[in-house]
C-alpha cells in the first residue's frame, strides 16, 4: 500500500463536492436569518465581527449537514430528491462526509466563541448537536412528529444573531426562533406530499407516510393557521413594526388560503394535476421566511432612521 | 519511478485549489478579527483600565 496508486478511485472528488456536503441553500437561508437575528438587536456590533461571526454561523450550519448527510446517505440513495447529493451518488465517501463534518463543526464554534461569545458559540454547538444527532439519528427514523422537533435546529440561526450582538437571549430572539419553528412542518409536509413515494421507500416515518395525506392536509391547514396568529401578533413586538405587520398579514392571508387549497383537495384531485396546488405552497413558503425576515429588517431601518418608535 | 508531478496531482487540482484557498482566507479573517479586537480595546475600555492598574504604580489605585 505504498504504492501512491492506491489512492486510485474511479472519481476523484472536486472541492465544490465537498462544499455541496454544506447544503449551499440551507446555508444561504442560515446566513440570512442569522444576518437579521444580528442587526435587529438594539445592540452594535463590530462590522468585521459581525461577519466573521455570521460567516462561521453559516458555517456551523454547513458542518451539520455534512453530518446528516454521513448519517443518511442509506435514506438519500433510495429517494429521488436526495439520490444526487455527494454520497450516493458515489463523489464523496461517508468518513470524508464526518470528517468534514467533524473538523467544521469544532472550527465553527470555536471561531464564532472568539469572534463573538461564549453562550453564541453555545447556542451554535447545540444546534449542531440538535440537527446531527437529536434530529437526525434519534427522530428522524422514529417518529412522525421528526420535523416538528427538528424544525428547532433550522430556527436557531436568527437567535444566535441575536446573542452576537447583546450577550444574551431574550424575549425577541425567542419570536424570531418561534417563527421558523412553527414554519417549518407545513414547509416540509407540503413537499412531503408531493414527493410521493419517496418517504415510503426510505422508511422515514414521514406523516404522510404514517397518517395518510388527509391527516397531512388537515395539518398542514392548522399549522398554517397556528403561523398567521402567531405572525400577525409579532408584529406588535418591540422588534415588529408598520412593514412587518402589512408583509405578515399579507403573506399568511395567502399562505392560509393556500393551505385551505391543500386541505380541501382529495389525494386523487392533487395526483389529477401532479400536485400543483402542494407545489405552489411549497414555493410560497420558501418566499415566506425570507420576507419576513426582511420586513423585520425593514422595521429596524425605520427605527434607526427615527421614523418608527414603536406602537405606544 | 519519481516524477515532479504526478498524475495524481493535476486530479486533485482543483480540490488542492479549494483547500489553498479556504486557509488563506481563513488567515485573512483571523487576522482581520484580531484586528478588530485589538481596534475595539482603546483608552478607557475596562481591559485596558485593568491592564493599566495592574502595571502602573502611578496609576490611582494601581500597584505600588
Amino acid at each position: 500500500m505504498s504504492d501512491i496508486n492506491a489512492f486510485d478511485r474511479p472519481y476523484e472528488p472536486t472541492f465544490k463536492d465537498y462544499f455541496d456536503l454544506l447544503k449551499p441553500r440551507v446555508m444561504s437561508l442560515v446566513v440570512f436569518t442569522a444576518l437579521v437575528g444580528l442587526l435587529v438587536a438594539p445592540t452594535g456590533v463590530n462590522p468585521v465581527l459581525g461577519f466573521v461571526a455570521i460567516l462561521f454561523i453559516a458555517i456551523g450550519a454547513g458542518a451539520s449537514g455534512a453530518l446528516n448527510m454521513w448519517w443518511d446517505a442509506d435514506i438519500d440513495a433510495v429517494m429521488s430528491r436526495t439520490a444526487k447529493r455527494p454520497i450516493p451518488s458515489g463523489r464523496v465517501t461517508e468518513g470524508e462526509a464526518l470528517g468534514v463534518g467533524v473538523a467544521l463543526s469544532g472550527l465553527s464554534v470555536m471561531m464564532l466563541a472568539l469572534a463573538a461569545n461564549l453562550l453564541a458559540a453555545a447556542l451554535l454547538a447545540f444546534t449542531i448537536f440538535f440537527y446531527a444527532v437529536v434530529y437526525s439519528m434519534w427522530l428522524k427514523r422514529a417518529t412522525p412528529q421528526n420535523i416538528v422537533i427538528g424544525g428547532a435546529a433550522g430556527a436557531f440561526p436568527p437567535m444566535i444573531g441575536w446573542v452576537v450582538a447583546t450577550g444574551s437571549v431574550s424575549v425577541e430572539a425567542w419570536l424570531m426562533f418561534a417563527l421558523i419553528f412553527l414554519w417549518t412542518p407545513p414547509h416540509f409536509w407540503a413537499l412531503a406530499l408531493f414527493m410521493k413515494d419517496d418517504y415510503h421507500k426510505s422508511g422515514v416515518p414521514m406523516l404522510t407516510v404514517t397518517h395518510g395525506h388527509d391527516a397531512t392536509r388537515k395539518h398542514i391547514f392548522v399549522y398554517a393557521v397556528l403561523l398567521a396568529v402567531f405572525a400577525i401578533a409579532m408584529a406588535f413586538s418591540s422588534i415588529g413594526g408598520p412593514i412587518f405587520l402589512i408583509t405578515a398579514v399579507i403573506l399568511n392571508a395567502r399562505f392560509c388560503w393556500g393551505c385551505w387549497g391543500i386541505f380541501k383537495r382529495t389525494t386523487e384531485a392533487a395526483k389529477a394535476d401532479e400536485y400543483k396546488t402542494e407545489k405552489h405552497v411549497f414555493r410560497q413558503s420558501l418566499w415566506y421566511t425570507l420576507l419576513h425576515f426582511a420586513a423585520l429588517l425593514g422595521d429596524a431601518a425605520l427605527r434607526s432612521a427615527g421614523l418608527w418608535d414603536g406602537w405606544l | 519511478m519519481i516524477r515532479a508531478t504526478h498524475e495524481i496531482h493535476e486530479r486533485r487540482k482543483s480540490r488542492n485549489f479549494g483547500v489553498g484557498l479556504s486557509l488563506a482566507a481563513l488567515i485573512i479573517v483571523v487576522m482581520g478579527m484580531t484586528v478588530a479586537k485589538v481596534s475595539t480595546i482603546g483608552p478607557g475600555s475596562e481591559l485596558n483600565d485593568a491592564y493599566r492598574l495592574s502595571v502602573d504604580p502611578t496609576v490611582p489605585g494601581g500597584s505600588e
